[in-house]
């Protein structure tokens, strides 16, 4: 007798539409084992379900303990989903250029259905780079970073470096003076890079036959912004870094520092 | 004086304030209420004897006086939201007097770069030394009121509002508060593991908080619905955020129109407070690099072997004062004075005050290299180190090498005289435990770190704007 001959033959009993369901083929290509009612599905579970199987099965009481993790990168990888997906949405109705950003954020704010979305995402951002500061703040204070753990803190301080650029690339988009005011003062600093930077100490160090290679159109600031000043270039070229290059970068370092708590002993516990 | 709310362009109070007062007060005395109910558990009394009026006295319990306090939020709660009409506003009296003696002094206190930054260390300072004490819930509970009632109270005044209510700083706000209750609870827990490995004979586990019975649980439940509820909760709180308090939008990007004062968003106003202090090249490139730097060496230069997967503080009191220090001070302490202190041409502001565009402060600065040559070595000697433009190119650097002589001395002196000074002094056993490399990558960065603050001393003291200053160049440090 096959499996769903006998389900059918169960089902002559009284049987519930969701028993029905959890009976029927397709719940259990889905999902191969009983629902987590017992021991031992609750392992199961834990093993074959894709998103689950970043956990372990088990863990120790103390290091899932809120007043010891207080929770901060479970909030930070969660606002970073949040902010993925509000950004997608957003994404539909943002064109980022000198005629349509602003006007595309008024319509956001005034008009659109849901515009909500972009309330949610900046406030997200804003809460994430908090989460992060506290995260990382609390793995210090239970000297967390200390072997086995040295390079995931060292992962964890290259995603810190990321939120603040993703926040910082986000924030010129709704190209109102708030935007490139803060993104002009921000990107001055780059002027001023030893070497690289056109105002910077030892700029003159680089040049060919009396000719200074940096200038204003070639140095750091010039690469940061695509342009001498915050303009059309810098706005798309913060668009592809904030939607693209730095969430791909983010996510694979993320992915690391995933991985690496499994591998360096799950969450730091006392030994 | 009866103050309508549709004429004056700058009202301390209006109805919706006193609404949204009146709902803050009113949420404070309902926290009181359950901080009252667990006080009455506890079942403690206090003898109250009134100077001797009541002969021995009599035993209250303790949680009377929460109960008496809790019911004095919640009078004035209401009282907030029954006389929130405009014709009540100008009787109302619980508010701060604008530059009334509480406003005056606070703000001459926050105002003032050098009284802010001795007390945001002092009080860090304090919050560690007296550790044990502020840790009593009492304590934190009572810090947590007064935290609160100064923000209410605050409300109360127009400036106020108008830097803390701005969208982009209510999350510095929340920070604030945060860093404030993760901080407490970080020593809350610190202190007691300090107190129980004290007594620990080694044998056995590492007797700390939440070790005892801790068994292995399965994942799910335990932590997968902690996880969903932290997910569900963190969506209320973000669609709640975003449904009542607008994103900003200013006018339309205007490359003609600079805003007065510029700011950079929030998380790095740190680092342009450093601008005050050094220049760009350091303040904005050298400084971050150093500060990304740091935060990846720690791992490898601490040492210690202790204190991993826990809270404590006197396994690791130098590492934890260090970073207390870098984060709550040179961090956190700076973002805040960018963000609600810093005003037109990055004037510093007091909380309750104007933003005057018109406020002047003179500017008096020199140069380390003035103050050797012009006012020290020059009228002594005769010799001043000039150049002309007609001069040759290595006249010219030297003169200028000359110039700044003193600048590079200090500068060469305190990178490669401290080190192996704390080496064989104060910092003896760490140079012994952590070898040659480690030690002065360590000591490098400790010093860069001590740089901000020793430069804001020479600043606050000589008025000193650079030790060595090579314009020619773009060089000033």
């Amino acid at each position: 007798m096959t499996v769903s001959a006998a389900c059918y033959a169960e089902s002559t009993h009284s049987m519930s539409v969701g028993d029905y369901i959890r009976g029927s083929q397709i719940w259990k290509s889905i999902f191969r084992h009983p629902a987590p009612y017992d021991r031992r599905n609750r392992i199961v579970v834990m093993l074959t379900n894709f998103f689950l199987h970043l956990h372990p099965v088990s863990v120790k009481q103390q290091g899932i303990a809120l007043s010891y993790t207080w929770c901060m990168g479970g909030i930070t990888f969660f606002l970073f989903l949040v902010e993925t997906i509000t950004g997608v949405l957003l994404m539909f109705y943002y064109r980022p250029t000198l005629e349509w950003a602003y006007q595309d954020i008024l319509a956001l704010r005034d008009v659109t259905t849901l515009g909500v979305m972009r309330e949610i995402h900046r406030w997200g951002a804003h809460a994430m780079v908090i989460t992060v500061w506290l995260h990382m703040y609390r793995v210090f204070l239970t000297g967390s970073y200390k072997p086995p753990r040295e390079f995931n803190w060292v992962v964890g301080v290259l995603l810190l470096v990321l939120t603040l650029l993703l926040s910082f690339t986000g924030y010129l988009l709704p190209w109102d003076q708030l935007a490139i005011w803060a993104i002009t003062v921000g990107s001055n600093m780059a002027r001023a890079t030893p070497v690289l930077g056109h105002e910077g100490p030892g700029f003159q160090l680089l040049n060919l036959g009396g000719y200074d290679l940096i200038t204003s159109g070639s140095d750091a600031r010039f690469l940061l912004l695509g342009s001498r000043f915050v303009g059309e270039e810098t706005l798309n070229r913060f668009y592809i870094l904030h939607c693209v290059a730095i969430p791909l970068v983010a996510a694979g370092l993320i992915a690391i520092h995933f991985w690496r708590i499994r591998k360096d002993g799950g969450i730091s516990q006392p030994l | 004086m009866h103050v309508d709310p549709f004429i004056d362009p700058h009202p301390n109070l209006t109805p919706a304030v006193l609404q949204g007062l009146g709902w803050l007060y009113l949420v404070l005395s309902v926290m009181n209420v359950f901080w009252c109910a667990r006080v009455l558990k506890q079942d403690e009394h206090v003898r109250i004897r009134l100077f001797g009026m009541l002969g021995k006295g009599v035993e209250i319990p303790r949680a009377a006086s929460w109960a008496i306090y809790s019911s004095i939020l919640a009078t004035i709660a209401f009282m907030h939201m029954s006389w929130s009409s405009a014709e009540y506003i100008g009787k109302f009296w619980l508010s701060l007097t604008p530059d009334g003696l509480i406003e005056s002094s606070i703000d001459s206190i926050v105002a003032n770069p050098v009284s802010y930054f001795v007390l945001s260390i002092a009080g860090t300072a304090m919050m560690i030394f007296f550790r044990e004490w502020l840790v009593k819930p009492t304590v934190g509970w009572i810090m947590l009121n007064v935290a609160i009632l100064f923000m209410a109270l605050s409300m109360t005044d127009y400036d106020f509002r108008q830097i803390v209510g701005k969208p982009d700083n209510v999350p510095i706000v929340a920070l604030l508060y945060l860093v404030g209750g993760f901080t407490w609870l970080y020593f809350f827990h610190a202190v007691e593991n300090d107190r129980r490995l004290e007594n620990w004979d080694g044998e056995g586990a590492i007797p700390v908080l939440n070790n005892e019975d801790n068994e292995k649980v399965l994942v799910w439940p335990d932590l997968v619905y902690a996880e969903l509820i932290c997910m569900i909760a963190v969506t209320t709180v973000l669609i709640a955020w975003g449904i009542v308090l607008d994103a900003p939008l200013e006018e339309p990007a205007s490359s003609a129109k600079t805003p007065n004062p510029s700011k950079a968003p929030w998380y790095f106003l740190g680092l342009q407070e450093m601008l005050v202090y050094y220049d760009p090249w350091l303040a904005g490139v050298v400084f971050p690099t150093m500060i990304i730097g740091g935060l990846i060496a720690v791992p490898y230069i601490d040492f210690n072997k202790v204190g991993n997967g826990y809270y404590v503080f006197k396994q690791r009191a130098f590492s934890v004062i260090t970073f207390l220090f870098g984060f709550l001070t040179l961090w956190v302490a700076m973002i805040i004075l960018g963000t609600f202190l810093r005003g037109p041409n990055w004037n510093i502001f007091g909380i309750y005050e104007f933003w005057d565009v018109h406020k002047l402060v003179a500017l008096n600065n020199v140069m380390l290299s003035e103050l050797f040559w012009v006012d020290l070595v020059t009228p002594i000697t005769g010799f001043a180190p000039e150049y002309k433009n007609s001069d040759p190119e290595s006249v010219k650097t030297l003169m200028i090498l000359i110039r700044e002589a003193p600048g590079f001395i200090a500068l060469i002196a305190y990178f490669t005289v401290l080190p192996p000074l704390m080496a064989i002094s104060c910092l003896k056993t760490f140079f012994h435990r952590m070898g040659f490399l480690r030690y002065m990558v360590f000591t490098h960065f400790l010093l860069m770190m001590a740089a901000l603050p020793l430069k804001m001393v020479l600043r606050w003291t000589f008025n000193l704007k650079y030790l060595v200053n090579i314009p020619e160049w773009f060089f000033n440090i």
